[in-house]
């Protein structure tokens, strides 16, 4: 008597219980699917950059053809350059950040730089380092390591402007409220309170834009160049990984390729360390 | 019974704050309808009524807090010392300094304990280290929990408890020594314990300050307070003394609220 009672409901629950296993299993051969991908990139990477990674890949000057040499200047060259846009960009996006989400959220300015900050974040990179080609290359008549920095800082500004001001949206209005009924003015509950209860997003977002401008390779091809040589003057041409990489990757040249990886190897240890950096840092707040 | 008005109860004490004509709005909604009443100095006045009633936006007139959002204005009075908070060409954050505020849910500041207290003192006076911690100090012991974070002064205000966030608020509002002490439902998201330490609190807070408390809770407003205002749909039905609204209650809409028989 029960049992045909409970029959349509188990034919459900039957049911159901197949369902998930199906939902389950195409949701893992996605995630397999992507992680392959991502496990073989990893293994070609270290496969053939470690081999070529040695001391003289640190301390030696790129190459000629067929000759002895590291990627010492391309490493300076590029610490140099992100370091540099990091500390331009990053003190303009997050008071500009601050803006947006504490000042005048709702006012015509904060739409218009949302809208413009959008179309800035989805620009392609090629286009940024034209348009710093443009302006500041050709009429200097000359590349630079200032022009390079101009292009990664003008990419780091969006992204620090989008989570700075997301990560102060997150912060509750109690928190808020409780400063200014201490009687604190604004500037002091942004820096001390929100700011603050927002901190480990905000640092998120810069690592993030950083591992975006350690790689990137177009915004540099017009703007910094090249450099064969050891340079700290900013007004020359200036070499960094990225570029390296492209130059010796597309050449005929073993030793050269053979950099290649090494710079490939060694940029995304960088990109990887930063991500992890940034996963912790987010992982005990919020 | 004891038929005493309100006016009588003025003359028995000084009021801190006078309410007179108070209206308020939400954009077009009005959620306060003219509302007078006269808050008495160094007692506990109790804010009753049900969710939407106008109990917590009233409490945040009083410090002038809806000023924070554009959209939200009040028309009236409210005299505070005499002087009338709405048009006062002070600067807010002198009347804030005044006039504390504790909220429903604790908001430890993303800082240490020492910290959090120290805060809001550092925005009004200078003090130097050893005066500050003589202050820190006696803001905990007056909330209560002194005992209970003295050795953890510098861990993050969040690591505490629940009931010790709430207390470390009251804390926080009390060290910058206001006159008036505004709490907005407390205890809501405490258990029972930490609710009878802020209760306890709360009657020894009388002493020096004037504490208006909104909750949402009767018999926490019978035992602690010693005015009651029963409010409903942004007007205020009645408020006396609290024995006399909770036994004696003039109106038939406040008998059916504390009896439970509200419809």
């Amino acid at each position: 008597m029960s049992a045909v009672m409970l029959d349509p409901r188990l034919e459900k629950f039957r049911r159901r219980k197949r369902m998930n296993r199906i939902a389950l299993m195409l949701s893992l051969a996605a995630m397999s699917f992507g992680l392959f991908w991502l496990a073989w990139i990893l293994w070609e990477t270290i496969r053939l950059g470690l081999s070529g990674v040695s001391l003289a890949t640190l301390t030696m000057m790129t190459p000629a053809p067929n000759e002895q040499g590291g990627l010492a200047n391309a490493i300076y060259g590029s610490f140099l350059m992100v370091m540099l846009a990091t500390c331009i960009g990053t003190p303009v996006g997050i008071m500009a950040g601050i803006y947006l989400a504490e000042y005048d959220p709702k006012g015509w300015l904060a739409s218009l730089t949302r809208f413009v900050n959008d179309i800035l974040l989805s620009a392609p990179s090629i286009v940024i380092g034209l348009f710093i080609y443009a302006v500041i290359v050709s009429r200097f008549k000359s590349y630079s390591g200032w022009a390079g920095v101009l292009a990664l800082a003008l990419i780091v500004i969006p992204v620090v402007i989008r989570t700075t001001e997301n990560m102060l949206l997150l912060v509750s209005s109690g928190l808020r409220e409780a400063a200014y009924a201490l009687g604190a003015p604004k500037w002091k509950v942004v820096t001390s309170i929100t700011l603050r209860a927002a901190r480990a997003g905000v640092v998120t977002g810069i690592l993030l834009a950083v591992a975006r401008i350690a790689g990137e390779t177009a915004p540099l091809l017009f703007t910094a160049l090249n450099n064969q040589f050891w340079n700290s003057d900013m007004s020359q041409p200036m070499a960094s990984l990225p570029v390296t990489i492209f130059k010796f990757a597309m050449s005929p040249y073993e030793n050269w390729q053979q950099l290649a990886w090494a710079g490939v190897f060694l940029i995304t240890l960088a990109v990887l360390g930063l991500n992890i950096l940034a996963r912790v840092l987010t992982r005990n707040r919020l | 019974m004891n038929a005493r008005t309100l006016s009588a109860e003025k003359s028995a004490e000084a009021p801190k704050i006078s309410v007179k004509d108070l209206s308020f709005f939400y954009g077009k909604f009005q959620a306060l309808k003219s509302i007078n009443l006269e808050i008495p100095e160094n007692k506990v006045t109790a804010f009753i009524g049900p969710s939407g009633c106008g109990k917590s936006t009233l409490l945040r007139i009083f410090n002038r807090m809806y000023e924070l959002y554009p959209e939200q204005r009040a028309e009236g009075e409210v005299l505070f010392d005499g002087e009338n908070l709405l048009t006062s060409k002070k600067d807010v954050a002198l009347i804030r300094s005044k006039v504390g505020m504790v909220f429903q849910k604790p908001t430890p500041f993303p800082m240490s304990i020492y910290d959090n207290i120290a805060f809001g003192v550092k925005l009004f006076e200078s003090l130097n280290a050893s005066d500050m911690d003589e202050r820190v100090e006696w803001a905990l012991r007056k909330a209560a929990l002194w005992t209970e974070v003295k050795d953890k002064l510098n861990q993050n205000g969040a690591s505490l408890s629940g009931g010790q966030q709430q207390r470390l608020c009251i804390a926080r509002g009390i060290a910058i020594k206001p006159e008036v002490l505004l709490l907005d439902e407390p205890c809501s998201a405490l258990d029972p314990i930490s609710t009878a330490k802020i209760e306890e609190l709360i009657a020894e807070l009388k002493t020096d300050y004037t504490v208006v408390i909104v909750t949402h809770n009767m018999q926490q407003a019978a035992r602690c307070s010693d005015y009651t205002a029963y409010m409903y749909l942004g007007d205020l039905v009645e408020f006396g003394v609290t024995k006399e609204l909770f036994f004696t209650p003039k109106r038939k809409e406040t008998e059916d609220y504390i009896t439970g028989r509200f419809g």
